[in-house]
């Protein structure tokens, strides 16, 4: 069976962003950019089903700037086997990266897509669904279990209150939560060995998808910061402020 | 034009989320109609029909929708989207699943998580776990919302809607409902209760949250949340999350016990009206958007906490 896994180049979970005074967005030059940390799981997820000898091949796919390309380098190196940058510099919304994996699909016939749930940049959580749409099949969202079975695939998916278990015909779309596996680190060979593994790169246009964005970004601002309040020196002192000057007891 | 929100419920009532997200529907200026589907869900549709500014109830009684699975629900929600200009719901984990699903079938670019209605095309977002905030406007004609419950009020009772019955669609055998667990609790809904008390790492076992947070939350009847580190740790069930990934929650009062305070973290509560931190390090994060903190071993201050709850009654 082939898998394939979609990953976003963003911002590094770790930078704290700053936005630009002008309104115009986050400011995104001379900053540590990463994997999506959702689709890193999604690829360790696919190699942990290849190891099983459930899958055959994990094609990763990212539609982004060139500079995507490393992020695509970075799952062959976890141990994904073939990269397919969709090379754009223009901003792409879910609905269109849906759109151009549809076309993907299409050409390449994965049985499955592991993909991450949300992308910790625009935070839309969009896509998956949007694709399995798309594409008729059935989605497996914000799973934290991932079992293949004779034409099925058996998702636990995390809800509100809870854990759902759904059994989802083949093909399909999951969509992968924080706590399905803890993703590897690649090794030093590894690295160098998945410079050698193909990566091939295509424009956006192949797939004549119209990309062109349906929401207008208008502005983008900080938001409201708290301000630090004070010190108190013990539960007693901490209760009668709650009760006397934040009214909340 | 009118609006299509799209309801979750538990058959006999609505939840306090799609209460929330009613008063964005309403916002968008236009009469709401509410999608209530399930079997049995005869209830939770009349309770609907008395919420202010609700035109009609659709009742869409079919055991298919039990389960709230995205693919059968979709196509319902499509099936009747065609005379609305807006759909919206709850960005719960139901709405996060569906709305995506309906947005792309409908060819609508969805505005998820809006966290306020500027016009009935244009809304304020949070991107970045909160670190920035959008204004977007949508150009499609059709407009597929996710409304953060957490961010707006809930609509109270006060209108007389009628209860219509629509057609029922057919399995389209994608996905199949195998089991549900939901953690049997007493207390009030994370996401939508007046007190959360949530817990990090150096609670340092199940066992203590059950120790230390639990008699504090009882006085208070509050819920009770945690840090991405202690879920990861296994002291707290994924649910309990607060954070960017978990649960956004905004009660009057957040008590963060033993957090340090991640941005992640900050996401999921920084909306609270009072913020409470008790924490060994002074130097930590979460001080920074605390109204007041107490800097001191989380093991001795929670018990007189308890204590002091206590002596004024709760």
């Amino acid at each position: 069976m082939k898998v394939l896994v979609p990953v976003k180049r963003v911002v590094d979970s770790n930078v704290r962003i700053r936005v630009r005074p002008d309104g115009s967005g986050v400011e995104l030059t001379n900053v540590k950019m990463s994997m999506n940390p959702f689709d890193e799981i999604a690829v360790e997820e696919a190699i942990r089903l290849k190891e099983q000898g459930k899958v055959e091949e994990i094609l990763v796919v990212s539609i982004g700037p060139a500079l995507a390309a490393e992020t695509i380098r970075t799952a062959l190196a976890m141990g994904a086997d073939r990269g397919l940058l969709i090379k754009t510099d223009q901003t792409v919304e879910p609905l269109a990266v849906a759109k151009i994996l549809k076309k993907v699909i299409e050409q390449e016939n994965p049985q499955l897509v592991l993909m991450g749930k949300q992308a910790i940049d625009d935070d839309c959580n969009q896509t998956g669904q949007m694709l399995a749409a798309l594409t008729g099949w059935a989605q497996g969202t914000f799973a934290s279990k991932v079992t293949l079975a004779e034409g099925t695939v058996e998702v636990a998916r995390e809800i509100d209150g809870g854990c759902q278990a759904v059994s989802l015909k083949l093909p399909a779309i999951v969509t992968v939560d924080l706590r399905l596996n803890e993703p590897r680190y690649a090794s030093l060979p590894n690295i160098m060995k998945a410079k050698k593994k193909p990566l091939e790169e295509v424009k956006p246009e192949v797939y004549g998808v119209d990309i062109s964005t349906r929401l207008k970004v208008l502005k983008t601002t900080e938001p409201a910061m708290r301000k630090a309040g004070i010190k108190v020196a013990s539960a007693a002192e901490l209760v009668a402020k709650l009760k006397q000057e934040a009214g909340v007891l | 034009m009118t609006t299509l929100l799209i309801a979750e419920h538990d058959g006999r009532s609505l939840k306090d989320a799609t209460h929330k997200a009613l008063t964005a529907a309403r916002e968008l200026g236009a009469p709401v109609h509410i999608l209530v589907a399930g079997s049995g869900a005869r209830g939770a549709a009349d309770e609907a029909a008395t919420l202010q500014g609700v035109e009609k109830v659709l009742l869409a009684e079919a055991a298919l929708y039990d389960h709230v699975l995205a693919e059968p629900l979709a196509d319902l929600i499509v099936s009747l989207a065609g005379s609305y200009e807006a759909v919206v719901a709850a960005a719960t984990s139901v709405g996060k699943n569906v709305m995506p699903r309906v947005a792309a079938l409908l060819d609508v670019m969805q505005v998820s998580d809006i966290v306020k209605v500027i016009s009935p095309d244009t809304f304020e977002r949070p991107i970045y776990a909160g670190n920035a905030v959008q204004t977007v406007q949508a150009t499609d004609v059709k407009k597929v919302l996710t409304v953060r419950p957490a961010a707006f009020t809930a609509t109270e009772a006060g209108g007389s809607a009628g209860v219509e019955t629509v057609a029922t669609g057919t399995d389209p055998q994608l996905s199949r409902f195998v089991s549900e667990e939901i953690i049997k609790t007493e207390r009030p809904e994370l996401a939508s209760a007046k007190v959360v008390i949530s817990g990090g790492r150096s609670l340092g076992s199940e066992e203590n949250f059950a120790k230390y947070i639990e008699p504090v939350a009882n006085r208070l009847g509050a819920a009770i949340g945690a840090s991405r580190a202690a879920v990861d740790a296994g002291y707290a069930p994924n649910d309990w999350q607060v954070g960017q990934t978990g649960k956004v929650v905004a009660p009057e009062l957040y008590i963060a016990v033993g957090i340090s305070g991640a941005i992640q973290h900050l996401a999921g509560m920084k909306d609270s009206r009072i913020i409470v931190a008790i924490n060994k390090n002074a130097e930590e994060p979460i001080f920074q958007v605390a109204d007041y903190g107490i800097v001191g071993d989380l093991f001795v201050i929670l018990p007189e906490l308890d204590q002091e709850l206590a002596k004024i009654g709760l």
